[in-house]
């Protein structure tokens, strides 16, 4: 298991702006009122998304408002890993060093995080970047992949190497838009040249014409019920 | 013999690579919500019956009847309302199909939640994405707004039952995709597993009756319905039956997920869909055929074996989430599973101790083998403590972590030697072979 402790500097006090409010309004409406609590990692991301990072106070303040002892959302946030209990550079690079993707070479990114950045959770020089290895986060037909965390959002960037790496991480210094997706000329996670999902009866609407279900010649056991 | 590859008629998943519009109009035009309110009318019992009768098997990794866990729930609503929770913490290693699901057809998946849960008197659905998947979490969402907009879903919608899908996320934690695990993130606390019994059916989340289920396995029901259960059960052999999508990674040419009949032979999967081995198929060294948690297969098995649930596990290994990864001979076998046993060490919940220190001792040790700077003997005391993981935890975790260690040391123990002696005799411990060609 991973060992997580919050950061030795903490900030005086915490508060959620309006447009975390709103999101915040937004997610307890999901839950019964009794079951609030379900509302604790998303309210840590919302958390997260607002200032970079989860600091104790803002631990605090959720559970306040999910009427929840501190120590019960600490744990949580010390457990979930994709909460920083540390400050980051404003993009976070999640380099997946997983199998499926160290057999594709994600040796290659962590080195070249390594050699531009400096260690793993550190700020950069400059404060742009922090990087950090993670573990398998689901894209390995597109392997080697990274996530990337910065103020526009989350995104995978996938079917990466060392060198298309560099070039993205100077686009992002430069502040220029990057491509979020596949760097190869794939759309998702289909074949090269695909044969599979060509045919043209799939799209054309005969598919959303009535239909006779099958297998219904028994006798109906019970009806749909209001 | 020639095998019958899956047309594009069979397919589920028609826009499983985005091509086209994952909105409700494009589903629609594929045929996602076509007969939905008739399937409802048949009744409960129809569907279960339907499910059970097509032979679907879940899957999320242990291959669990779909039809009969349903049938499972309280015949009667008491107190407790009944939940469905549908598990998209997909992060077994290797898997990526839910992902394609979830961004590309979310429709079908929402489409077989109100089918599921109709069928087992819920009102409500949490789907539980990992939190890595944000543009994935974002699609659902707009997926599940289009839904109420439209009256599929809702207190007062065109198919009868009042019913309502929630989206939610957890924040980077594998053992979530552990149901019980999974039920605990989504009360707001540790993902660490419950002991089973009461199992989820009994007393779920919030203590209710409850169901988990994979994506795939409620995102099929719809289609499956639609076209019969015996449609469903004419693809692979007896008791594998169904279409799958298998997630092909690591050294192959074209490295995707595709949707096939079960029971394809491994060979024939990565040659016709991921354009071969890297070097051709001789330059094959070992798959991964279901995940990271399944042991792994040398060449000599992958040369003609099946892919399915049973073909696999009388190798030992398992289909579990149909997850390929596959090695070319240039990999470093003992590292890439060393690999395997940092995640499983990452993973840990630690709340049972077998798994808590013993997945930290195997990568140690894996690790110091990798570098050949360990003693012939330390195999074997491998063997032992994996033994003494397996079976010995609260949830499957801890086995999960002690196959692939079994599955190497079964299939390349002689590698290992090689290594020890090797370094002991001041040689390089490991030469990547490069293919012939």
């Amino acid at each position: 298991m991973s060992v997580r402790r919050l950061a030795k500097e903490q900030p005086e006090s915490f508060a959620f702006n309006k447009k975390s409010e709103a999101e915040i309004k937004f997610w307890l409406a999901k839950y019964p009122e009794a079951k609030k609590a379900s509302a604790v990692i998303p309210m840590l991301w919302i958390a997260q998304k607002q200032e970079g990072w989860v600091s104790e106070p803002a631990i605090r303040e959720i559970a306040n408002r999910l009427e929840m002892p501190y120590i019960r959302v600490y744990e949580v946030a010390t457990f979930y890993t994709m909460f920083n209990l540390e400050p980051v550079g404003t993009h976070l690079i999640q380099v997946c060093g997983t199998t499926p993707c160290m057999l594709r070479g994600s040796d290659e990114l962590i080195d070249v995080c390594k050699k531009r950045i400096g260690k793993p959770h550190e700020i950069s020089a400059d404060g742009k970047f922090t990087w950090v290895e993670v573990e398998c986060m689901g894209a390995c037909a597109n392997a080697p992949m990274i996530q990337l965390a910065n103020p526009d959002g989350d995104h995978y960037i996938e079917d990466l190497d060392g060198a298309k790496l560099e070039a993205l991480m100077d686009d992002l210094a430069a502040g220029k838009t990057v491509k979020y997706g596949p760097q190869s000329d794939r759309n998702a996670s289909e074949p090269h040249g695909t044969k599979v999902l060509t045919d043209p009866s799939l799209y054309d609407g005969s598919r959303a014409k009535k239909i006779k279900l099958p297998n219904t010649a028994k006798p109906e056991t019970s009806k749909a019920e209001g | 013999m020639a095998t019958q590859l899956l047309q594009d008629k069979d397919r589920i998943f028609t826009n499983l690579f985005g091509h086209h519009d994952a909105g409700l109009d494009g589903a629609k035009q594929r045929g996602c919500w076509n007969g939905t309110k008739e399937i409802l009318e048949q009744g409960r019992d129809w569907i279960i019956d339907q499910m059970k009768a097509s032979g679907l098997r879940g899957r999320g990794g242990a291959g669990f009847p779909t039809g009969l866990k349903w049938s499972f729930m309280p015949k009667e609503v008491g107190a407790r309302p009944h939940y469905l929770v549908v598990n998209a913490d997909e992060s077994e290693p290797g898997t990526c199909k839910d992902r394609e699901i979830m961004r590309h057809d979310p429709h079908l998946l929402i489409e077989g939640c109100l089918i599921a849960s109709f069928s087992m008197q819920a009102h409500a659905c949490y789907i539980y994405l990992r939190g890595e998947y944000v543009t994935e979490r974002l699609a659902m969402e707009k997926a599940v707004k289009e839904a109420y907009e439209a009256k599929l879903i809702g207190d007062d919608n065109i198919h009868g039952w009042p019913f309502h899908v929630y989206i939610h996320h957890g924040a980077g934690a594998y053992i979530c995709g552990e149901e019980t695990a999974l039920l605990e993130s989504l009360e707001g606390k540790k993902g660490q597993p419950r002991l089973k019994p009461p199992f989820p059916a009994n007393a779920g989340l919030y203590g209710c009756p409850t169901t988990v289920n994979n994506v795939e396995s409620i995102a099929v029901a719809g289609t499956i319905l639609r076209r019969g259960a015996d449609w469903f059960a004419s693809f692979g052999r007896e008791r594998n039956v169904g279409t799958k999508i298998f997630s092909i990674s690591g050294h192959v040419n074209n490295p995707c997920n595709v949707e096939e009949a079960m029971s394809i032979p491994m060979k024939t999967l990565i040659e016709t869909h991921a354009g071969g081995v890297r070097g051709g198929w001789d330059n094959l060294k070992a798959v991964i055929p279901g995940g990271s948690s399944v042991s792994l297969l040398p060449k000599d098995i992958c040369d003609d074996v099946l892919m399915d649930f049973d073909a696999l596990s009388a190798h030992k290994s398992g289909l579990g989430t149909a997850a390929v990864i596959v090695m070319d001979k240039s990999t470093d076998v003992v590292k890439a599973i060393a690999r395997i046993s940092y995640f499983y060490r990452h993973e840990s919940c630690g709340q049972c101790t077998p798994c808590r220190e013993g997945t930290g001792w195997m990568w140690r040790v894996l690790t110091r083998m990798a570098a050949g700077e360990s003693t012939i003997e330390e195999i074997d005391m491998l063997l032992d403590v994996a033994g003494q993981v397996e079976g010995h935890t609260i949830c499957a975790l801890g086995d999960a972590a002690a196959w692939p260690v079994q599955g190497l040391i079964r299939h390349f123990r002689s590698e290992i030697e090689d290594r020890i002696n090797n370094y002991r005799a001041g040689k390089p411990v490991f030469v990547s072979q490069v293919a012939a060609e």
